[in-house]
């Protein structure tokens, strides 16, 4: 019986001490989403810096992209979130953020990352320190090289504008007896690029937003009007509602679309899903009268100020924004490097195809032709409301719910609105 | 084990004991009361205070403290119309488009929720072979999450679905299904049908095993037609009945969201937005996020469902009196 006992005591003794040791541990939550293996790539990176740490635990949840969208924001406002997220609404969330600037070398983070760091700031007064942009983004086209030789229309040249790749991806779609000439994505995010390319502002000369402007109107006149004469997939924009996103990644892997205007994070995705089946590039944004810009965006890293690990949080970015360890991360997840030392050494894409690496830096070509507009979209806090009233009355307009005119005036509506609310 | 449970209502029965001394009469029901109420006012008044409460507050703060006080301006913006019938002439025309959305989608649900339900108890009400399983068959979709049967019917009415591959091997021109609004819209009553059928038909199949079979079987002596005992007979008996399932159908086609969410996303452009999915998108989705926009919203759709929730008691009342 005695024995029993001693046994008994023993084992409560020990889990009592396992007990101490696990609550003397930090334990950092990290929220994370991706389209392709960032958060795996991160994931790597971080468990060398818990070996360097043993008093730090990071635990990472995975969730959809959607939960960073929706639940995150109400979690933050709630004082529930976790202690670091990979967020794409990258100035809306700036309430919620940790500064790093008390924890880090401040020389580094301005030399390596530059205007990015813009992105996560509330505004033009404020030099916090909040984000690392990890994954640097482009929108802009692929085309599905095979269906061009195939049916022998010589491929637009870089600075060719929007109709002249319509009428080629047109032609092609006709030749080949491919379903789908032309696609976008259905995001408010997308089709900026294109009417920044036409001429479109987005902001009056005081730097206050207003979307709608002549420039933004012709692009989105076009747009509609490619979609009801079939050379847009009205399968994209037209077949949904409200704010959801769709793409059209499948239809093109699948052979089924000529010219699919989306992103550079979709080049792992392409490069895993298609293979050998056939030859695909990226070309260039199309131009229009203001240049051939995409839009700037991605996602990046940040830590939350109501962490109780303020000082390990910052470390922990610190360390993944270190130039090897970024380079690695940029590596093994295919993106463009936001970091200035990387890019300017280069990235080798170990684990990417040849294919894959033309694309990468085709993409990586693309960074000089982005217009200041779309730099100061993307860093624009209010951003995010924007693209959702482009997304619901531009696909009004597309089905036929709306004119353009009157989507338009809806739209500068929508937005008095939305900016009137959040500045209450 | 006896002995430990005796042990923990020796343990209750010494304060209860007390209790019962000083509380006397009704009042001891309220200590008996208060672990429920106090979840019940913590998990459903309170969020109703709470929405109350947004509705009246603007700003896309989430805490109370952080908004606004903005009177009665998110009710007035959501009523200004100059044509109620007309939602381009209203202030927040995607509202009125969903509130449009909501009453056609209801009328035609539960028109077709009621007959086709009916037509399938009374088949089923029948002596046919299997009856047992084609009860189960008819329950079953029932039984699924509304994502779930969102995305069957997706997948079948998609551009290479099941359904165009069907319509090419009969040597038809495919449709998409999706990209024309009243399509889009017809499929998403069909798929409400198609989910909850089952459950009115077990409550009208209950319905008419209720009903006398002497009745029937003075109705076949006196040569009655078949036609003319269903609407001389079946049809008024089952009436009651009938009637609670057209507001309980009613209250639920309101209510519905996530089964057409997934299934269109409200599209095309706002074709089958119903008002849940407006409230969600306001509140939630959005950006900024309009709560109080939202919460007014749904005290709006809260006043209509209390409006057909008065309706289904009364019928029950009128029901259950004879």
């Amino acid at each position: 019986m005695n024995r029993k006992l001693e046994l008994a005591s023993g084992a409560v003794l020990a889990s009592l001490m396992l007990g101490v040791g696990a609550a003397s541990a930090e334990e950092i939550r990290l929220m994370c989403s991706s389209d392709g293996n960032e958060c795996e790539a991160a994931m790597e990176i971080i468990q060398r810096f818990e070996a360097d740490n043993p008093d730090v635990k990071v635990v990472m949840d995975k969730v959809p992209y959607k939960a960073i969208l929706e639940n995150l924001p109400v979690q933050l406002a709630a004082g529930t979130g976790p202690d670091i997220a990979k967020v794409t609404d990258l100035g809306g969330l700036n309430e919620y953020y940790l500064d790093l600037a008390p924890y880090v070398d401040r020389d580094y983070w301005e030399t390596s990352f530059g205007d990015t760091l813009n992105w996560y700031r509330s505004g033009p007064d404020d030099d916090g320190i909040y984000g690392l942009h990890s994954q640097l983004t482009i929108t802009g086209p692929y085309i599905n090289k095979t269906l061009f030789e195939q049916a022998g229309v010589e491929i637009p040249a870089a600075d060719a504008d929007w109709d002249t790749w319509a009428d080629a991806a047109r032609q092609v779609a006709e030749a080949t007896q491919t379903p789908f000439p032309m696609a976008m994505d259905r995001s408010g995010h997308r089709i900026a690029g294109p009417a920044i390319s036409y001429g479109a502002k987005l902001f009056d000369e005081n730097g206050d937003p207003i979307l709608v402007d002549d420039a933004f109107t012709e692009y989105v006149n076009k747009f509609v009007g490619w979609h009801n004469d079939g050379t847009m997939a009205r399968d994209v924009w037209g077949a949904s509602g409200g704010t959801s996103y769709q793409d059209a990644a499948q239809e093109f892997i699948n052979g089924e679309l000529v010219y699919y205007f989306s992103g550079s994070w979709q080049v792992q995705r392409m490069d895993s899903s298609i293979g050998d089946a056939f030859d695909w590039e990226v070309v260039g944004s199309p131009c229009g009268a203001a240049g051939c810009s995409g839009m700037p965006g991605g996602a990046g890293f940040v830590g939350f100020k109501d962490t109780k690990h303020p000082e390990t949080v910052a470390k922990l970015i610190d360390y993944l924004a270190q130039e090897d360890n970024y380079a690695e991360l940029t590596a093994k997840s295919l993106n463009i490097p936001a970091h200035s030392g990387v890019a300017a050494k280069g990235v080798t894409y170990i684990d990417a195809s040849q294919k894959a690496n033309d694309a990468l830096n085709a993409w990586g070509a693309q960074v000089a032709k982005i217009l200041p507009v779309a730099f100061k979209y993307q860093g624009y806090k209010n951003n995010r409301a924007m693209f959702n009233i482009t997304l619901a009355r531009v696909s009004q307009a597309i089905v036929g719910e709306l004119s353009v005119e009157d989507a338009m005036d809806r739209a500068k509506e929508d937005l008095a609105t939305a900016l009137a609310e959040a500045g209450k | 084990m006896i002995r430990i449970v005796s042990f923990f209502m020796d343990l209750i029965d010494i304060p209860m004991r007390h209790a019962q001394r000083y509380l006397r009469g009704h009042s001891i029901a309220w200590v008996f009361l208060f672990p429920n109420l106090v979840l019940f006012g913590l998990f459903a008044f309170l969020p109703i205070l709470l929405n109350v409460a947004y509705a009246f507050t603007g700003t896309d703060n989430i805490m109370l403290w952080d908004r606004t006080y903005v009177a009665g301006e998110n009710f007035a913006a959501l009523t200004a119309c100059s044509n109620y019938l007309d939602a381009n002439s209203c202030e927040l025309d995607l509202f009125w488009r969903s509130v449009h959305n909501t009453l056609l989608f209801i009328v035609l649900q539960v028109g077709i929720m009621v007959g086709v339900s009916l037509v399938t108890a009374l088949i089923l009400n029948r002596r046919i072979r299997a009856r047992g399983f084609f009860r189960s068959v008819f329950f079953f979709p029932v039984l699924l999450s509304p994502v779930v049967v969102a995305l069957i019917w997706k997948w079948i009415l998609q551009r290479n679905g099941l359904m165009n591959a069907g319509l090419e091997q009969l040597g038809l021109e495919r449709v998409v299904w999706m990209l024309d609004r009243n399509w889009a819209f017809a499929w998403s009553v069909f798929l409400s049908v198609w989910a909850h059928m089952g459950f009115y038909t077990l409550i009208l199949l209950a319905g008419l095993q209720a009903i006398p079979r002497d009745v029937y079987d003075a109705a076949t002596m006196d040569a009655a037609k078949p036609f003319r005992t269903f609407y001389r007979i079946t049809l008024p008996l089952l009436m009651p009945t009938m009637l609670v399932v057209m507001v309980l159908a009613l209250i639920k086609g309101v209510q519905t969201f996530d089964e057409v969410y997934a299934f269109t996303g409200g599209g095309p452009g706002s074709a089958t937005t119903l008002i849940i999915q407006y409230i969600y998108e306001t509140g939630f989705a959005g950006a900024p996020r309009l709560f109080g926009l939202a919460s007014a919203a749904s005290i709006i759709l809260a006043l209509v469902l209390a409006a057909l929730t008065f309706l289904q008691l009364k019928f029950t009342r009128r029901n259950a009196d004879g």
